[in-house]
């Protein structure tokens, strides 16, 4: 790249145990990425009636779970903790306290996800009795094979051991750089998993304390609405567990790739303590329609969430204003002629501005989703997944691909291979999820329900409004497909750059801030105060609500039963049918014996 | 902290913004009247619901001058009952629960929806227009055959309801 200095080193000369952690976390992360691919394209194929060959309908739930886990929980995390090591050791300047530890939570969330991954992708063969179709939410009384909640367990330990290891590291060097400012790259790494342990606690105690010890079969029932609160606790922070990454990225890396650098630290600083306060007391808006949960309650959590818009609109302007005064200082002008003056040639650029503007219309979706009474219009309904597949499935992955091309040439000292490939590659995934997600939310008005292998019905037609129900499902299908080649072009893309010959000179640096951290109020970097305040606002916010919920149904539930999605009738029967057969072979070959005597 | 002009205007158009989606929420439920399901109904036994006076039987009835009462059961994988019959320009509460795992109950193309938690009953009142049609389909993945589940509204002229559900009892 032509502004790199020359006999400058790159990440992967000064840390080059570093650099091979990060390239196996991102590898992890692009494997899960190709697997749940594999998957999309099936369901886009088959939901939609283009092709129903591959997959019966039954068997539909197990792809969904796959790409449901494989996507949001495999490839976003694994490449997070890549980034995350990364960014660490860059913007502290030193290397990892104990690269030992960093192996054991590597190995610990590969083993949990591998563990989990099984005990899913066993659901396709009906001689293994295992399977765990129970989607990404796995909601009681449907029951997954204990492995699949095992597997979550030890994945989730992983990350944590991960977040020690940031932290542990920020340590040491506060301790050699006392009166030093944390760097802006290491502050979001530690704010986010800040607000990963307080989000996650939740689903690691729903999971150690009721699904895994029901499905092994020592306890007899679960509360549904207690473990579902518990997920929701989870499953929103979530998100934002994925989004910040994708933040940091577009705060820290696009700025410098645009030519400029970020407009102000003490606002990206504010931004995710925003996100560590509001992320986690929200979690109820994904149970607006669920009966047992007072109404008082989902307002709280309605004003909460609203309240959480305000980081992504703050970061919305800093964005825009560091591509500007990038676009300004390479000589852009004019009030929009500026947009010409910016590198839209470079994929890493292009894609992470594309991911962006798909994110302001995924905000705009989730608006709708975040007002209680609208919300009754388009609640699991396709519309849903249309909406977080702008914002996961573009904000956050857009992001990562397009930031790869910038990323990966540094921890490996190794050029992109085709780079007009990339660019490529990145403009066709925004154009297919322009299709597939636009017709999704057109689909979800229509009252097209999400996460079903046959959403035609033979009962009644779909009211017709922005085109009909068949010819949205064709746009949903091109999407798809259009979706699908541009993740394999981004794999094929990186399996041929792997490769490359090494060479030198592909180091980047990363300028530091217009108004630099020392404007930023010292109070923002005393993490035990915002992680204090976080968990407050957390408990107000779910006390009163996991009570209500305990006190109406009980902690181990209201007499509700136990269905296994991994033990079916079906699987009873081909049991009974292979008993019968083996007895059949014995009689056989016992006569078989005696004919010889 | 030094905070740019343009970045004060802004967050101030930002907080405005969102004090006007939340002021539009809650005037939709102090003004218009849109109710939320709520906590309204107590738990109920799942595992019993063929003691219980409301779901042994699923049902509409009539509880007041033009007003309904329909008791739902969901299950893995339908409605009962199948089709619901209700009468036009009248008020229905519909009380749903499900007998084994979560479930949705959605009238297509409406804003009738609700989730459908066993141990639980939602509650939701509709205002029915004339006579109509409409599909049902459960919209929480719910196990294999869940694509399956589907059921039917129907909005009957008044005459033709008390036909159908009177008509047993001779009246």
């Amino acid at each position: 790249m032509s502004e790199a200095i020359e006999g400058e080193r790159t990440f992967a000369d000064k840390f080059p145990e570093e650099a091979r952690i990060v390239r196996a976390a991102l590898l992890g992360s692009f494997l899960a990425l190709t697997l749940g691919a594999i998957f999309g394209i099936i369901q886009t194929l088959h939901r939609t009636g283009v092709f129903r060959g591959l997959i019966d309908s039954t068997d539909y739930y197990t792809s969904l779970t796959a790409h449901g886990v494989f996507l949001a929980l495999s490839f976003t995390t694994f490449f997070l903790v890549g980034l995350f090591t990364w960014a660490v050791v860059r913007s502290l300047d030193r290397p990892l306290i104990n690269t030992k530890i960093t192996w054991t939570w590597y190995g610990l969330m590969a083993a949990g996800m591998t563990m989990t991954g099984i005990s899913i992708l066993a659901g396709f063969v009906d001689s293994i009795e295992m399977s765990a179709d129970v989607l990404f939410t796995f909601y009681a009384p449907l029951q997954a094979h204990p492995m699949f909640y095992a597997g979550l367990a030890v994945f989730i330990v992983g990350s944590w051991i991960a977040g020690a290891d940031y932290f542990r590291t920020w340590l040491a060097w506060k301790r050699e750089h006392p009166d030093e400012r944390i760097p802006l790259q290491t502050f979001m790494v530690l704010t986010t998993m800040a607000m990963w342990y307080i989000a996650s606690s939740a689903v690691a105690a729903s999971v150690l304390i009721f699904l895994l010890p029901w499905s092994l079969g020592l306890i007899d029932q679960v509360n549904p609405t207690l473990t579902r609160t518990l997920f929701w606790f989870f499953g929103h922070p979530v998100v934002y567990f994925w989004l910040m990454p994708a933040y940091l990225l577009w705060y820290t890396v696009l700025p410098k790739i645009a030519g400029g650098r970020l407009f102000s630290d003490p606002l990206a600083r504010v931004v995710f303590v925003l996100f560590l306060l509001l992320s986690t007391p929200v979690g109820i808006h994904h149970q607006y329609l669920d009966p047992g949960i007072a109404e008082g309650f989902k307002f709280i959590s309605m004003t909460n969430t609203m309240f959480l818009l305000l980081p992504s609109l703050l970061t919305a302007f800093t964005v825009v204003a560091s591509v500007e005064y990038g676009a300004r200082q390479r000589g852009g002008s004019g009030l929009l002629g500026w947009l010409t003056d910016l590198p839209w040639r470079k994929p890493e650029f292009t894609g992470m501005m594309l991911a962006g503007l798909m994110f302001a219309a995924g905000g705009f979706s989730g608006m709708v989703n975040a007002g209680m009474n609208i919300n009754y219009m388009i609640h699991n309904t396709i519309w849903v997944p249309g909406h977080f597949h702008l914002t996961v499935g573009t904000a956050v992955a857009l992001t990562f691909m397009a930031a790869t091309y910038w990323l990966w040439p540094q921890i490996t000292n190794k050029p992109i291979y085709s780079r007009s490939v990339g660019l490529f590659q990145v403009v066709l995934w925004f154009i297919g999820m322009a299709l597939m997600s636009n017709a999704m939310h057109a689909q979800g008005i229509l009252g097209v329900p999400r996460r079903t292998a046959e959403p035609e019905y033979s009962g009644f037609d779909y009211p017709t409004m922005f085109g009909g129900f068949e010819e949205l499902n064709i746009q949903i299908a091109i999407g798809g497909t259009l979706l699908f080649v541009s993740t394999v072009l981004f794999i094929g893309n990186l399996v041929l750059t792997m490769g490359n010959p090494k060479v030198s000179g592909l180091a980047e640096t990363l300028p530091p801030a217009l108004s630099g951290p020392d404007d930023a109020p010292r109070v923002l970097d005393n993490l035990r105060l915002w992680v204090g305040i976080a968990v407050t606002l957390v408990v107000l916010a779910y006390m009163l609500p996991l009570a209500a919920i305990i006190n109406r149904g009980g902690l181990l539930g209201p007499g509700v039963g136990t269905y296994p999605v991994w033990l079916s009738p079906m699987l009873d029967a081909l049991a009974n049918a292979a008993t019968a057969l083996l007895g059949a072979i014995g009689d056989e070959s016992a006569a078989l014996v005696e004919v010889i005597r | 902290m030094h905070i740019h002009a343009y970045e004060k205007l802004w967050l101030a158009a930002s907080l405005l913004l969102i004090l006007f989606l939340l002021g539009s929420v809650t005037y939709g439920a102090v003004g218009p009247g849109v109710a939320m399901v709520t906590d309204s109904e107590p738990a109920i036994d799942a595992g019993a619901l063929d003691e219980d006076e409301r779901f042994s039987e699923p049902r509409v009835e009539q509880v007041g001058e033009n007003e309904y009462e329909a008791y739902v059961l969901a299950f893995q994988f339908g409605f009962q009952p199948d089709p619901i019959v209700v009468p036009e320009n009248s008020t229905v509460t519909f009380y749903v629960t499900s007998r084994d795992v979560i479930h949705g109950f959605e009238v297509v193309g409406t804003n009738a929806n609700t989730m459908v938690v066993p141990g639980e009953v939602s509650e939701i009142t509709v205002e029915t227009d004339g006579p109509a049609e409409y599909g049902i389909v459960c919209n929480e993945y719910c196990g294999a055959g869940h694509h399956a589940m589907e059921g039917k509204l129907e909005v009957v002229p008044q005459s033709e309801f008390d036909e159908r559900t009177n008509g047993g009892d001779g009246e």
